[in-house]
């Protein structure tokens, strides 16, 4: 206990140096849990990172640029509750020091070079509105065109509520990209940290190829005071946490944050994208709707099958069965 | 039928009219009605052999999703849409329209199916939303709403979308992936329910009505938005009034929508649905100056790393732009 003297001016202490553990009550110094990836040397409870800290945590040292950092929200809705949308935005804005509650850029995790998202979850709770939305969908794009593999760290209450359906529809926007990824040959990891709930589980994070989770992260589709509330059904043991989506199938790995760079590491090394040559195509097939064209249509699908019975020389298109079949007819027949 | 207007950019945003409040509230109730026409009431008016398939395959029946092929003046459609009950009875019977998983699960079965044969699908949406108990959870919910989504965006064939009633989040949206989205006069679409708004912006769930005006979430202001592409008329005071009318104007609807787009090339059509997502939402560029960037290290940091030294940088850090702060959040998502 220092001596504190009459005349002298008071230190100010800074009251923020400490930080308290939800899980065990111990107090943790601030420079040892930035220096243990914010995870209590205790217990082991993983505290929510910035995405500063998550690209320091994840990608190899100055490797990280991000693409598309100008985009900003507009107010579709003219929202306004207790206060206005757009002064929101700007309360988050200088909170955080971020524009939007997602960044995407590109980067290399040990020299592997990656196009990768991630969300912040002090953001206006990570939430999802048009902006983050179209910087998911971009680096999606963006792993496609560069034939890279995507990776979104996903932390988000769901989709904004602030922007209506125009949020809801991001759920869409942002999983289209995923059709083409699968037909590039592109690998999509998702990594789930807490918490990842609503609108943002119910799309891209839910549809990774590989879906790495923090332990004991809260993951779920409706929060559990909703699920409670409504259904008024006593709540399983750790329910909605990662622990229980591994149980029950839908992720596949839960990794300590310590290991996580190295789990994706080896994921990537594992699962490389397929050679170019595979690459994803507007499909050529042209088939319409109606009788003819779903005749044509079911020609095509059935190919080989009908050439086959009907015996069609696929070569020189001459029919050496009895040819009845309308699919056999042409023109340059005898 | 209405015609889209462009996309609003950005409202004042002010507190809604007393005005605005009652009508939107109105709608709501509209599209809550106890005698509004539900998705099979539309189905036997509108279609002919309508023939119910059940089952995902994998767990069960979902009798809050019905679904299956029927004619539509000739020529073969997929069906599929949420089902409320008329009473107490059926309504529990199906869950009040609210889908589980295995609900989803039998509508992408349905839709493979579709895709299979080339066949138009037309989708109806009357859901306060997917389910949001713990054995929905079990089962993969979001798993189950993020793989519909990813489906819908990939399938090879026309699809039309109606909005009968409630319009609710991703329950709707999961089956609501479209190239043309039609909805009657007093149907809804949102985001989340005007009483889980209201709770968690307002904290107050009988400001209901406010956050249904805030929303913005009636037939009317979602073509205004370009999240719907025309409105069909109902009969008098609602769709509640005259079934028959009501199943009229949205065959004639469904046959028109079927028109235009069945003339697309399905690579064409595939392009049209990714572009028509991608474009949703209000997303304003480089409006904010330069992004944040991390400092290349100054000569005296890199002979301090060469040297050791301490108190100089490993690297450079993103998590000294976007650090840590507090982490409360009282703006979640849905």
């Amino acid at each position: 206990m220092p001596i504190k003297f009459p005349f002298s001016r008071r230190r100010e202490g800074p009251t923020d140096a400490w930080t308290k553990c939800p899980s065990c009550d111990s107090q943790i110094f601030n420079k040892q849990l930035e220096r243990s990836q914010r995870v209590c040397p205790t217990c082991g409870h993983h505290f929510r990172m910035s995405v500063g800290e998550r690209i320091d945590l994840l990608l190899d040292g100055g490797s990280f640029e991000e693409r598309d950092a100008g985009l900003e929200s507009g107010d579709p809705l003219g929202f306004h509750d207790q206060k206005p949308y757009p002064d929101r935005l700007e309360t988050a804005r200088v909170k955080t020091g971020l524009r939007e509650a997602a960044v995407w850029g590109t980067g290399a995790i040990d020299g592997q070079r990656v196009a990768i998202g991630l969300f912040d979850f002090r953001f206006m709770g990570g939430s999802m509105g048009s902006v983050v939305g179209e910087k998911i969908a971009r680096c999606l794009e963006g792993a496609l065109a560069e034939r890279i593999p995507a990776i979104v760290v996903s932390a988000s209450g769901g989709a904004r509520m602030q922007e209506g359906t125009l949020s809801l529809l991001q759920l869409a926007k942002t999983t289209a990209p995923l059709t083409r990824l699968d037909a590039a040959g592109i690998p999509f990891i998702s990594v789930l940290t807490d918490p990842t709930t609503g609108g943002v589980l119910a799309s891209f994070a839910s549809l990774g190829d590989v879906i790495v989770a923090e332990p004991r992260a809260l993951i779920g589709f409706a929060g559990a005071r909703v699920a409670s509330g409504t259904v008024g059904e006593e709540l399983p043991e750790g329910f909605q946490t990662s622990e229980f989506l591994l149980a029950h199938g839908f992720v596949d790995m839960v990794v300590p944050r310590a290991e996580l760079r190295s789990t994706l590491t080896r994921i990537l090394r594992v699962l490389p994208a397929a050679p170019a040559e595979d690459g994803w195509q507007e499909a050529p097939e042209v088939r319409g709707w109606g009788p003819i064209g779903v005749l044509s249509g079911l020609a095509e699908r059935l190919g080989g099958a009908v050439s086959e019975t009907i015996g069609i020389d696929t070569e020189t298109g001459s029919t050496t069965g009895n040819g009845n079949s309308p699919h056999a007819h042409r023109e340059d027949q005898p | 039928m209405t015609e889209a207007l462009p996309p609003v950019v950005a409202v004042e945003a002010a507190p809604a009219t007393p005005e605005a409040i009652e009508t939107a509230w109105r709608h709501v109730q509209l599209a809550r009605h106890a005698q509004r026409p539900r998705t099979l009431d539309l189905v036997s008016r509108i279609f002919t052999d309508f023939t119910e398939l059940h089952g995902d395959r994998s767990f069960g029946d979902d009798p809050a999703i019905v679904g299956g092929p029927a004619l539509l003046d000739g020529r073969a459609v997929m069906v599929i849409g949420h089902q409320k009950g008329n009473d107490t009875e059926s309504n529990i019977l199906r869950n009040f329209g609210s889908p589980h998983p295995e609900g989803l699960r039998k509508a992408q079965r349905l839709l493979r199916l579709a895709d299979k044969l080339g066949m138009p699908v037309v989708t109806m949406l009357d859901t306060a939303g997917a389910f949001p108990g713990p054995a929905a959870e079990e089962r993969g919910q979001a798993e189950a709403i993020a793989s519909s989504i990813k489906l819908m965006t990939g399938l090879q064939v026309p699809i039309v979308v109606v909005i009968v009633g409630e319009g609710g989040s991703g329950g709707a949206l999961a089956i609501g992936v479209g190239d043309e989205v039609l909805a009657l006069e007093n149907a809804v679409y949102a985001v989340i329910s005007p009483e889980g708004c209201a709770s968690i912006l307002w904290r107050a769930p009988d400001k209901a009505p406010e956050a249904a005006a805030a929303m913005r979430m009636t037939a009317a202001d979602q073509l205004e938005l370009g999240v719907v592409d025309a409105i069909i008329e109902e009969p008098g005071e609602g769709a509640h009034t005259d079934h028959d009318a009501t199943a009229r104007a949205v065959k004639a609807a469904i046959s028109g929508a079927l028109e235009r787009i069945s003339q697309l090339a399905p690579d064409t059509l595939l392009a049209t649905r990714y572009a028509r997502l991608r474009g949703l939402g209000v997303v304003l560029e480089g409006t904010a100056g330069p992004a944040p960037t991390v400092e290349p290290p100054s000569f005296r940091h890199r002979l301090g790393r060469l040297l050791r030294l301490p108190g100089v940088p490993r690297r450079p850090r993103w998590s000294e732009v976007w650090p840590s702060g507090d982490d409360g959040s009282d703006e979640g998502g849905a």
